[in-house]
């Protein structure tokens, strides 16, 4: 027989699930998944994104894939759009970092500057 | 907690599985498979999204594309281009879900939805109606959560009051009153029962939210028995509708299992169960005291009022009987508040009304939208029109117990006083779109047929004076049409509204009645001129041979079945109407394209 905490605890973890259907309001990460995306090794990068937004139980985080925006020789391309915020753009993305990215960004708010495409270009 | 980064939603409603989404289920479920995805793609069925026109329907997220008239072998390459390398499959989606530049719009600003206001159909297509946790997770049983915690039941009675909510089945008696009646009536035991017979023809609201969102009928249900003091509860729901069945039955040996139906509901001492009684395909069940009969065991039959089911109900006992509609916007209105609810409609019809549009209509499908709402609107901006450029002529609101909306009513807006003062009324949503090529007299005859059909036969007004309405509406069509048939229609048609027992007959003759207001002239060539202007009524159609295109082959002289085509070779020949059966051969045999009906 459950409780309201139950109820609650129900609502919350089947929700973060359910996000993706509804929420306009979601940080968006966009994954580069053009055949460079691909290539570059973007699947693994995708599915770290979701393992640590799993293991983390993150609220409202949406994951999409996308094509080639051009810049092929620096893919895995990533890019996150917190609510509110402006759109940042990660390059040469591995797994790793992807789970750094996940930390300190999504859950610190904190953007690593190092792995940024505008740190790349410009040193 | 497993997360998914994309949901492909496939509509499980009646409409959509009787087109296969079921099959379409299984496949993507072995596409997925083969590419490796089905760890990152859950494939979900939902209940209706409403654009039945365009289905199968498929929807897949976070993107919001949205798949029309889906196939099986649409689904491989969407799996591969789609899911796999997010190329969405533009040429598989509904042309008016993308805008010029192939950019995906939100769901809201399709046209289809724009003017929409989901309420009732909140969580259809949204949630699996099958999981209590999808149901949950979207603020389920919070609603009740807040009644037994935190509200008195006096308290429950007043929101739903203040709400403005009036019934949904057809009647629209305001909800807040039925539920202080029952609150107030003394009995051993109360009943909550819930009217999910939905019988109109073309009527699929009810079904819909049944398949959909079960779980809210439920805890609407619930919260009731809490507000007026009952522990069983009711679903009186036709057996015509399977899935639906399945699907309540589904919900609540869940709600069980959770502990949000049984003995001590989270906690709190109140006990409540739902039980289902299966219709057997009476039409009047959908009577509130024929129901009531049928669930105590007897045969369907209404009886007079007072005293009313709120006092005496099932068993003699205390009832609340209300629609399935009524019922999904309670959770709501409790969470929401009385307020936000009565912020939406017109000054005397509060909140959204869902309708199930159908007929000559573009868009088939399920719509919701705030009362008010014009005519013109739903039937035009939402539904796109009537197809291949046909006038649109009439809308019959009401089924058969509705009239029907001509063309030069079109703005009026869809709330319970104004549709009754022009004749029609809100009946449970069934609306059926007509155009040109229909004939109103024989509409009349359809909606009569199927009430003369559905009489219990208790009271005679029905029984006999619907019978007789019926056999002079049937010689109209068929050229027995005498002068004064019309007068005698509405004399016969007042005389059973006003001595019927119940609203079958009470409200059988409206079709006609408003057919005859706005369609005399109908009505007037069948009897007059023995001709159907629409060239509807077969027995009224005269085939005939054009001169100008005619060869004079003798083909259809030879193939008429009772030599009624006479003529000399490579002259017009003539078709002898007084002999015609109007069988059609004659126009099915030429070459030439020279035999045509009027």
């Amino acid at each position: 027989m459950k409780t309201l905490a139950d109820l609650e605890e129900i609502r919350k973890r089947t929700l973060d699930n359910l996000n993706t259907r509804k929420d306009e309001h979601a940080t968006r990460v966009v994954v580069g998944m053009a055949t460079c995306g691909i290539a570059a090794g973007a699947r693994k990068v995708m599915a770290a994104f979701i393992d640590e937004v799993a293991k983390r139980n993150l609220h409202h985080v949406t994951i999409a894939q996308t094509g080639c925006i051009g810049l092929c020789r620096l893919e895995p391309i990533v890019e996150v759009t917190k609510a509110g915020e402006e759109k940042v753009t990660y390059c040469k993305v591995t797994p790793e970092i992807a789970r750094e990215i996940v930390a300190s960004h999504l859950v610190n708010g904190v953007v690593p500057r190092q792995y940024t495409i505008g740190h790349y270009e410009n040193g | 907690m497993k997360f998914y980064r994309s949901h492909v939603l496939i509509c499980g409603g009646t409409g959509c599985t009787s087109s296969g989404s079921a099959r379409l289920i299984k496949k993507f479920e072995e596409e997925l498979a083969r590419v490796g995805l089905s760890d990152e793609v859950q494939v979900v069925r939902t209940g209706c999204f409403g654009l039945c026109e365009l289905g199968p329907v498929c929807i897949v997220y976070p993107e919001g594309s949205f798949y029309a008239r889906l196939t099986e072998d649409h689904i491989p390459e969407i799996v591969e281009e789609h899911l796999l390398k997010g190329r969405i499959c533009t040429k598989y989606l509904y042309s008016k879900s993308v805008t010029e530049d192939k950019a995906i719009k939100p769901l809201m600003e399709i046209d289809f939805y724009k003017k929409q206001r989901r309420i009732a159909l909140h969580n259809c297509g949204v949630i699996d109606p099958e999981n209590i946790d999808e149901y949950i997770a979207f603020d389920g049983y919070r609603a009740l959560a807040k009644c037994l915690t935190e509200l008195t039941p006096e308290q429950v009675v007043e929101i739903v009051t203040a709400s403005g909510l009036r019934g949904r089945g057809g009647a629209g008696f305001p909800t807040g009153r039925k539920w202080f009646f029952a609150q107030q009536a003394k009995g051993e035991r109360k009943f909550v029962a819930c009217n999910a017979d939905e019988g109109d023809p073309g009527a699929f609201m009810d079904r819909s939210i049944l398949e959909g969102d079960p779980h809210s009928v439920l805890e609407a249900m619930t919260i009731a028995g809490y507000a007026i003091g009952a522990h069983q509860g009711y679903i009186y729901i036709r057996a015509e509708y399977p899935i639906a069945v399945k699907r309540l039955d589904i919900a609540i040996k869940q709600a069980r299992a959770y502990g949000l139906l049984g003995d001590d509901i989270l906690g709190t001492g109140f006990s409540f169960d739902i039980e289902l009684r299966l219709g057997a395909g009476a039409f009047v069940c959908g009577e509130e005291t024929a129901l009531i009969a049928s669930i105590e065991g007897n045969r369907g039959e209404p009886r007079p009022r007072p005293p009313f089911p709120a006092n005496k109900g099932i068993f003699g006992m205390p009832t609340l009987l209300n629609n399935v509609e009524t019922y999904a916007n309670i959770p709501q209105i409790i969470l929401n508040g009385p307020q936000w609810y009565s912020s939406i409609g017109t000054e005397t019809s509060k909140g959204t009304k869902v309708f199930a549009l159908g007929g000559k209509i573009n868009n088939t499908g399920l719509v919701e939208v705030p009362m008010g709402t014009t005519l013109r609107e739903i039937i035009y901006d939402i539904g796109g029109g009537c197809p291949n450029g046909k006038k649109f002529k009439a809308a019959q609101t009401g089924g058969p117990s509705g009239g029907c909306i001509p063309a030069s009513l079109i703005d009026t807006p869809i709330d319970y006083e104004s549709l009754s003062a022009i004749g029609s009324m809100m009946g449970s949503g069934g609306m059926i779109v007509m155009d040109e090529t229909t004939c109103m007299v024989d509409i009349a005859k359809f909606y009569l047929e199927f009430t003369v059909d559905e009489s219990c036969g208790k009271c005679p007004p029905c029984r006999i004076g619907t019978r007789r309405m019926l056999e002079m509406l049937t010689d109209i069509t068929e050229g027995r049409g005498k002068p004064g048939d019309i007068e005698k229609l509405e004399t016969l048609g007042k005389n059973i509204k006003a001595t019927s027992l119940c609203a079958l007959g009470q409200t059988a003759p409206n079709p006609v009645l408003s057919t005859i207001r706005y369609f005399r002239d109908e009505y007037e060539a069948h009897i007059n001129e023995k001709r159907c202007p629409a060239g509807v009524c077969r027995k009224l159609l005269v085939y005939y041979i054009d001169p100008e295109k005619c060869r004079g082959c003798s083909l259809c002289a030879r193939n008429c079945p009772v030599s009624a085509i006479s003529g000399e070779i490579k002259k017009p020949y003539r078709i002898d109407t007084s002999k015609c059966i109007k069988c059609g051969a004659c126009m099915d045999t030429c070459r030439f394209g020279a035999v045509a009906k009027r």
